[in-house]
């Protein structure tokens, strides 16, 4: 630094002002006769209106994965009256879009466009809801995209990872797997894809939830004629129930000559309406779950073993769970497992300090607000909160829930859902290398 | 069904700004928003990649993580505790011609985030641990992203020494292991006493505060910040290329090749020149009703993923010249990368012979324009975008003027962007899949 500079003094950090509460959406909400509840809220910050809709409809048997994958990836290929490209057209007309994910719960649709265009979007949804048709050679194509995205996909040692620890922890159950093989996909016959459709693509136990520049019963009458024809569908399914974790030896995927190791641990989490839930959100942020962590704060800011090691919680329609990563330079794959873990021990065994529980509390706090500040990330929390039971109260509630935790309950909390020796542990990387330093620690299968 | 003067005429959102400059240099503006009860806050400093001297590639983006290390007012992780204590997120990035580094927070830390700026636009603690430690926290970071990822760094740290000569536009902004760990705590503080004078800042806030106040509080906490001398920012332009440039890139993770293609455009600078680019993108690859997509992916099957984008850190609006549009395909290994080149090369001729119908514009400016009100719906978004248009182009308004400057972009000026991505003019990267089984 410059000597000419004067050195400058400490300085007070000023506190924070009175908060402003955030408003709380006012919300209209019909269930129609074919089972669909739609709930729809005015949120006019800019001229647009977001759609969120979930299907429940679940991933049973092997294969079904794969099929509902490319069902998803299919399902805006054509229609009974336009050519995929046509549709695609007609969406950018409307300065809008439309998408839809799936996953062993079910199918998601997520749609925008200008708010004067939420009649003509809601009216293409309807169509390729009701009509979608699955052109034969358009679903051969696809799938070959597809296993050539999976191929890639599969490439990337952090999927790996994942998929390790969904293999070791939920074994059989769908939960099993989040990524089916390109052979997998390569198998599904097209031709299946409109019956899979007609049996899987119902209102009956579907969410809909619409956020914008909208007046929220007008829009309700909107849907209810645009969708009135939608009927399909064998209604709402569901996985199992997720299996008890079973902790045992940690599995190291091999994988030649990586400069890094991609370490992925995870216990059972309490799902969003427990009683514990606000206590096991704190724990799960206070360990590892956003930047001031004790998890961060180690591995990264004290020991530089990391760029961008996490907690979060998982929550499922079959249960929720927590999971850590991180990913570590090879050479000190052991030491960084090791402070994990201590991190993870501390947790389960001693309660964390007030002020910590405070600053963990008001950070989650901060990120409701921060994420329900736009009208995509308010349909978006409304969908999560909707389809786990809860309502839009949740967004007063929790707040209050999480300013109430204590260090004693962010303890309880901990120890089922952090504590080492319940946890799944899975790594993946060069194994002659790490599974020595790995074995040292504790016991290790590879597979 | 929308039109020009549809789209154009839409209610929008105007955020008025209100803009002072301190006595040290600091550009300051600002924008109320009272729809909800959340602040963003931005520090543009006006000195990224491209600045970098040569043998120390990556000490820009290096520098980045330094910023976050404390102060004398605040210990290592204290400043980012306050901001997360307070309820707010916050990062920081490192592109080709600026630093950033912003927060977004519940209106009630406002007072709190601008201390926090300021306090680190003072003095960082530039220490020896901070660097020893940050250095072993960026190599991780381009493990991850780079050296341990299948098709790390393609195209933006692999195209751009094909298509530009010079240093500062063709090195690697992550930077080289031997220059990043030859770094000492005397080339920051040397690097922070020549591009972190507030003069050679912006700050940006926006979202649920009372503009008067909030200068009140700006000046406050940042109308001490001693003033220093600004350098000149240097111009980074080169010459295009006159014929087509080529490079192999061997990827030994990748399980399948890909392509780059990389054409200089005009200077962002020029609205009236630029924006026409920006269009063409969305006409070539936004979407499956577009031009490329169409063609190669739905029709020929020559690429199984492509896409169209300008700018090499796809931050189209906030690049200076020279710059570049960029197409990216993946294909199967039993397609010729020179068959999805001639596609390419086909589909650009056809939209510069035969034009693009105003239906197509249309529906492209429909979609356009609603994903900058997504944008703008989102207050960290605005304002950072309102930072970087106001250190750019000294007019932070254009976060709401935007939408209407790319309705009135017409279709002869599209298809002269078309025509202006030559093959003899064009970089091309192939990327060799090492990694197919």
């Amino acid at each position: 630094m410059s000597p000419a500079r004067r050195a400058p003094q400490p300085r007070e950090i000023p506190g924070l002002t009175r908060p402003r509460q955030p408003r709380l959406p006012s919300v209209a909400e019909r269930t129609l006769p074919n089972g669909l509840r739609v709930v729809a809220v005015r949120r006019a910050s800019v001229p647009l209106v977001q759609v969120r809709m979930r299907i429940p409809t679940a991933v049973r048997r092997p294969g079904d994965l794969a099929r509902m994958l490319l069902l998803q990836r299919s399902i805006m290929l054509g229609t009974a009256e336009r050519s995929q490209g046509e549709l695609a057209e007609a969406l950018q007309h409307l300065g809008g879009s439309l998408r839809f994910y799936a996953d062993a719960d079910g199918l998601v649709m997520a749609g925008d466009s200008l708010a004067s265009e939420l009649g003509p979007l809601l009216a293409l949804a309807a169509e390729v809801l009701t009509s979608s048709s699955y052109p034969r050679a358009a679903v051969e194509r696809e799938a070959d995209r597809f296993a050539d995205g999976l191929r890639r996909a599969l490439s990337q040692p952090g999927v790996l990872a994942d998929e390790a620890w969904r293999g070791r922890a939920f074994g059989a159950h769908p939960y099993g797997r989040d990524v089916p093989s390109p052979e997998e996909v390569l198998e599904v016959p097209a031709s299946s894809m409109r019956a899979a459709h007609r049996r899987r693509v119902g209102p009956d136990g579907a969410v809909l939830v619409l956020v914008g520049d909208l007046r929220p019963a007008r829009a309700l009458d909107q849907v209810e004629r645009a969708w009135a024809g939608w009927t399909a569908g064998g209604g709402a399914s569901h996985v199992p129930p997720l299996p008890a974790l079973e902790p045992g030896p940690l599995v190291l995927v091999d994988r030649p000559g990586a400069v890094q190791s991609n370490l992925r641990l995870g216990g059972p989490a309490p799902r969003r309406g427990e009683p514990t839930y606000a206590a096991a959100e704190i724990a799960n942020a206070l360990f590892g779950g956003y930047f001031s962590s004790r998890l961060v704060t180690n591995i990264r800011e004290d020991k530089g073993y990391t760029y961008s090691p996490y907690s979060l919680i998982n929550n499922a329609a079959a249960g929720s769970w927590v999971t850590v990563a991180a990913d570590v330079a090879t050479e000190v794959t052991a030491p960084a497992l090791l402070e994990t873990s201590y991190e993870l021990g501390r947790m389960a065994s001693l309660p964390p300090g007030a002020d910590e529980v405070a600053a963990t509390g008001q950070y989650l706090v901060g990120s409701i607000a921060l994420s329900t500040a736009t009208q995509s990330g308010l349909a978006d929390t409304l969908l999560d909160l909707l389809t786990d039971g809860q309502d839009v109260a949740w967004l007063r509630e929790h707040p209050q829930r999480l300013a109430a935790v204590t260090p004693e309950q962010v303890h309880e909390a901990s120890i089922p859902m952090l504590g080492p020796a319940g946890l799944v542990s899975a790594v993946v990387g060069d194994a002659e290398l790490v599974e020595g330093p790995l074995a040292a620690l504790g016991e290790v299968v590879r597979t | 069904m929308a039109t020009t003067t549809g789209i154009a005429s839409r209610r929008t959102p105007s955020y008025a700004v209100e803009r002072a400059t301190l006595r040290n240099g600091l550009r300051v503006v600002i924008a109320p928003d009272r729809s909800s009860p959340v602040v963003g806050v931005a520090v543009y400093y006006d000195v990224g990649i491209r600045s970098e001297p040569e043998g120390r590639t990556g000490f820009a983006h290096l520098f980045e993580h330094l910023m976050f290390q404390g102060s004398v007012s605040l210990g290592k992780m204290e400043h980012i505790r306050y901001v997360q204590s307070s309820g707010g997120s916050l990062n920081g990035s490192t592109r080709l011609d600026y630093t950033n580094y912003y927060e977004a927070l519940p209106s009630s830390a406002l007072e709190r985030a601008l201390f926090l700026e300021a306090d680190r636009m003072r003095a960082p603690a530039l220490t020896e641990d901070n660097l020893a430690n940050q250095l072993d926290v960026v190599k991780e970071e381009i493990r991850v992203n780079v050296l341990n990822q299948p098709y790390g760094g393609f195209p933006w740290l692999t195209l751009p020494p094909v298509l530009f000569e010079t240093f500062p536009n063709a090195h690697n902004g992550y930077g080289g292991f031997e220059d990043l760990e030859s770094a000492t705590v005397e080339d920051a503080a040397d690097f922070f006493d020549q591009y972190y004078a507030p003069g050679n800042a912006v700050l940006a806030i926006a979202g649920d505060l009372d503009a008067d106040q909030a200068m009140t509080l700006v000046r406050r906490h940042f109308g001490d910040v001693p003033r220093r001398d600004v350098p000149p920012r240097p111009d980074f332009d080169e010459p295009a290329p006159t014929s087509e440039r080529r490079a192999e890139h061997h990827d030994a993770l990748a399980p399948a090749p890909a392509v780059a293609l990389g054409w200089r455009v005009p200077d962002p600078a020029d609205l009236d020149a630029y924006l026409p680019h920006v269009l063409l993108a969305s006409v070539l690859s936004a979407g499956d009703a577009s031009r490329l997509r169409r063609r190669l992916v739905q029709d020929d099957r020559t690429a199984t993923d492509i896409g169209a984008h300008l700018a090499f850190m796809e931050d189209a609006f906030d690049v200076r010249n020279p710059t570049a549009m960029i197409i990216e395909a993946h294909h199967a290994p039993e397609i010729p990368a020179d068959r999805v080149v001639s596609a390419v090369d086909e589909e650009l001729d056809r939209i510069a012979t035969d034009g693009v119908p105003e239906d197509e514009l249309a529906r492209i400016r429909a979609r356009t324009a609603s994903a900058m009100h997504q944008r703008a719906d989102h207050v960290l978004a605005r304002t950072l975008a309102m930072a970087s248009y106001e250190q750019q182009r000294g007019r932070a308004e254009l976060v709401g003027e935007m939408p209407a400057l790319l309705a009135a972009v017409t279709a002869e000026q599209v298809a002269a962007a078309a025509a202006s991505l030559r093959p003899d003019s064009r970089a091309r990267l192939d990327v060799v899949a090492d990694g197919a089984r």
